[in-house]
């Protein structure tokens, strides 16, 4: 028996109005998306910049109002709770932001911190000092760094603090946005040890956000592809990674570029161009750079289900690109 | 002849806490025509051998000795700011990781494409003609219309390809390369290699392509250059350095690489421990601290060993391990 979902999004989308005071244009930059997160359950977000990743994030967080649909979090539904009644509900959902030493006020030192968090919850009578060198303690860091500042830190350590300000109020989930991003090879293994050692020590759950499938393929329990904000396939990490079944999770797959000079490349090249929000395409909107486009794809959208789209691919099997893409 | 030919080079920066020896006898070629990688981790030196080449290191920094060579003859450590400012465009491009950062928001893309053309002579009309040629080499689609629209209309990977046509419009001798595909995502990050090959090609420059994505590295680059704490430890072909790396720092980055981990694994490795303090420079090797193969000779300042073809490393187990090693 599984565990009740600790967040479950339903449908949300998220608009941004366009042009002018008075246009009623928008634009959706999350556009109907359904997932579930289950405690100690990591789940990936994946696709390019621009597929709403962080929109959905900002979302689930309330940093980000929604148009529709529904979020709900440890049994409540968060969508438009407001600033005030979503205070008490962030002690239990934190957010690790994309820039490392850029989420980190320079005016304070490390020890501020990462108690900040305290100050703005109420400490329970907790000594802070203890406190910052607990939480230093368990992502790794000594306790002397305490009093330096984020510029004093490389970037594996501010992501450190980046982590201990994140599970300082003991959350049940993180909401990762890039966390190794323009990090090191051996420093971005370093903080995902650390996020999946707290992970299985805390019982935490994890929404990661990333573009490194590497990183995907070994953190993450479930995984989504995002394109134009919408999931294209969700699944099993492992499933997914063996056998891709809609066309645009193929191509980010078979083009991930891997160290080795010599190894065969069998790749699922795409037109560049990706589509405008501000038009979207018709039917399934990855027909302009799906290899595999037949007339339906433009005229229909595809399937709602774990894989969107018409024409799945089947495990093991890449059909040559057709001749009559509309 | 080699387009850039570096030798001995050690720059430093001076701190208040004393001298910070941030390059050290940096030796590499970036011979004609070849696309050579230079990989490491942050504050291994890349950005400072770069800012070096370029003429701009900050105003406490100091190329102590070594030489800079472009095209056999100028030592660009020695030019003036004024004959460096004439290469910079036209001989030596540069790309950076950031597209936005490097185009003008509130100009069209024609205008800033025409505008730097300013040391030539042509008319504007032949300039926006000669901008139109490079948006279509970089596969920017309606490159006739594109000329009129502004950065923000374009995609991230659209950007990084504008950004590459502008380098490249004075078909430069070298194009510099500072991590431009770090902000893509994986199939904008493959295309975006492949044209840079392409490119590199139908123009014949030399590229030097700084990453820290051993995978990226692999897949465009023919030599590569691996730094550690502003060393070079080791150089090569990239099939000799990927497949027989001979410097212990190498092997541990590449097996960090989550890429090569087929299995699905939890624990990922890292490198336990820190870059030295570059003020304080350890007497012998700059790895031994972290160095899982450290031994009595790690102590002694180490040479770099040239090994089978143009395999170099400076580690002194190198020739020992190496089958194919060559006496220095």
């Amino acid at each position: 028996m599984t565990a009740a979902p600790i967040l479950s999004v339903e449908d949300v989308r998220v608009a941004f109005p366009v042009g002018g005071l008075l246009a009623r244009d928008a634009i959706l930059g999350v556009a109907g998306v359904s997932f579930e997160v289950r405690p100690g359950e990591t789940f990936a977000l994946v696709g390019e910049s621009g597929s709403g990743k962080t929109t959905l994030a900002r979302a689930i967080n309330g940093l980000q109002d929604i148009s529709q649909g529904s979020i709900t979090f440890e049994g409540v539904r968060i969508d438009g709770l407001g600033r005030a009644r979503m205070k008490p509900l962030r002690r239990r959902m934190s957010m690790m932001f994309q820039d490392p030493v850029g989420s980190l006020s320079p005016r304070m030192t490390v020890g501020d911190l990462v108690t900040e968090p305290f100050r703005i919850h109420g400490h329970g009578g907790r000594n802070l000092r203890d406190e910052a060198v607990r939480l230093l303690n368990l992502v790794g860091l000594p306790a002397d760094f305490a009093g330096r500042y984020p510029h004093q830190l490389s970037g594996g350590q501010a992501r450190r603090v980046g982590v201990a300000r994140a599970i300082a109020l003991d959350p049940a989930l993180i909401i990762a946005d890039e966390p190794t991003a323009g990090l090191d090879v051996s420093v971005q293994g370093e903080v995902l040890n650390l996020l999946n050692e707290l992970r299985e020590r805390l019982g935490l759950a994890m929404v990661i956000i990333t573009h490194n499938l590497h990183v995907v393929h070994h953190v993450a329990d479930r995984m989504a592809v995002m394109y134009l904000g919408r999931f294209v396939e969700v699944g099993e990490t492992g499933t997914v990674f063996a056998a891709p079944r809609h066309p645009y999770t193929a191509a980010l797959l078979s083009a991930n570029p891997e160290p080795d000079p010599d190894r065969a490349r069998d790749r699922i090249t795409l037109p560049a161009e990706v589509p405008s929000l501000m038009s979207r395409p018709s039917g399934c909107e990855f027909h302009t750079r799906c290899p595999w486009a037949q007339a339906k794809c433009a005229a229909m959208p595809p399937p709602a289900g774990d894989v969107a789209c018409h024409f799945p691919l089947s495990p093991g099997a890449r059909p040559p690109p057709r001749e009559d893409r509309p | 002849m080699s387009t850039l030919s570096i030798s001995g080079l050690n720059v430093h920066f001076s701190t208040e806490a004393g001298s910070l020896h941030a390059l050290k006898d940096v030796t590499f070629d970036v011979p004609e025509r070849r696309i050579v990688g230079i990989v490491g981790e942050s504050g291994c030196g890349k950005s400072t051998l770069i800012n070096a080449i370029l003429g701009l290191l900050a105003d406490n920094g100091e190329v102590r000795s070594g030489q800079i060579l472009f095209e056999g003859d100028e030592d660009l450590a020695r030019l003036s700011r004024r004959q460096m400012q004439d290469l910079r465009g036209p001989r030596i491009a540069t790309v950076f990781q950031d597209p936005m950062g490097a185009l003008n928001p509130v100009l069209s893309v024609g205008r800033q494409m025409i505008n730097i053309q300013y040391r030539s002579p042509q008319s504007r009309a032949a300039k926006a003609a000669r901008a139109v040629e490079m948006l279509k080499l970089v596969r920017i689609p309606d490159a006739e219309s594109a000329l009129g629209r502004y950065p923000h209309q374009f995609s991230g990977g659209m950007k990084q390809r504008i950004a590459i046509a502008m380098a490249l419009m004075m078909e430069p001798a070298l194009l510099i390369a500072d991590e431009p595909t770090t902000a893509l995502d994986a199939t904008l990050e493959v295309t975006t290699i492949e044209l840079l090959k392409d490119l590199q090609a139908t123009i014949g420059c030399s590229v030097m392509f700084i990453s820290h994505h051993l995978g990226v590295i692999a897949e465009l680059c023919d030599d590569v250059v691996v730094m550690y704490a502003g060393e070079v430890v080791e150089r090569g072909t990239v099939r000799d350095v990927f497949r027989a790396p001979a410097y212990p720092y190498t092997r541990r980055l590449l097996e960090c690489d989550p890429a090569r981990q087929s299995r699905r694994t939890r624990v990922l490795p890292t490198i336990p421990g820190e870059i030295p303090d570059l003020r304080q420079r350890p007497r012998g090797c700059v790895f031994a601290p972290r160095c899982l193969e450290r031994h009595a000779g790690c102590d002694t300042p180490q040479v770099e060993h040239a090994l089978a073809g143009d395999h170099r490393a400076r580690c002194n187990l190198a020739p020992a391990r190496s089958p194919a090693a060559v006496p220095p």
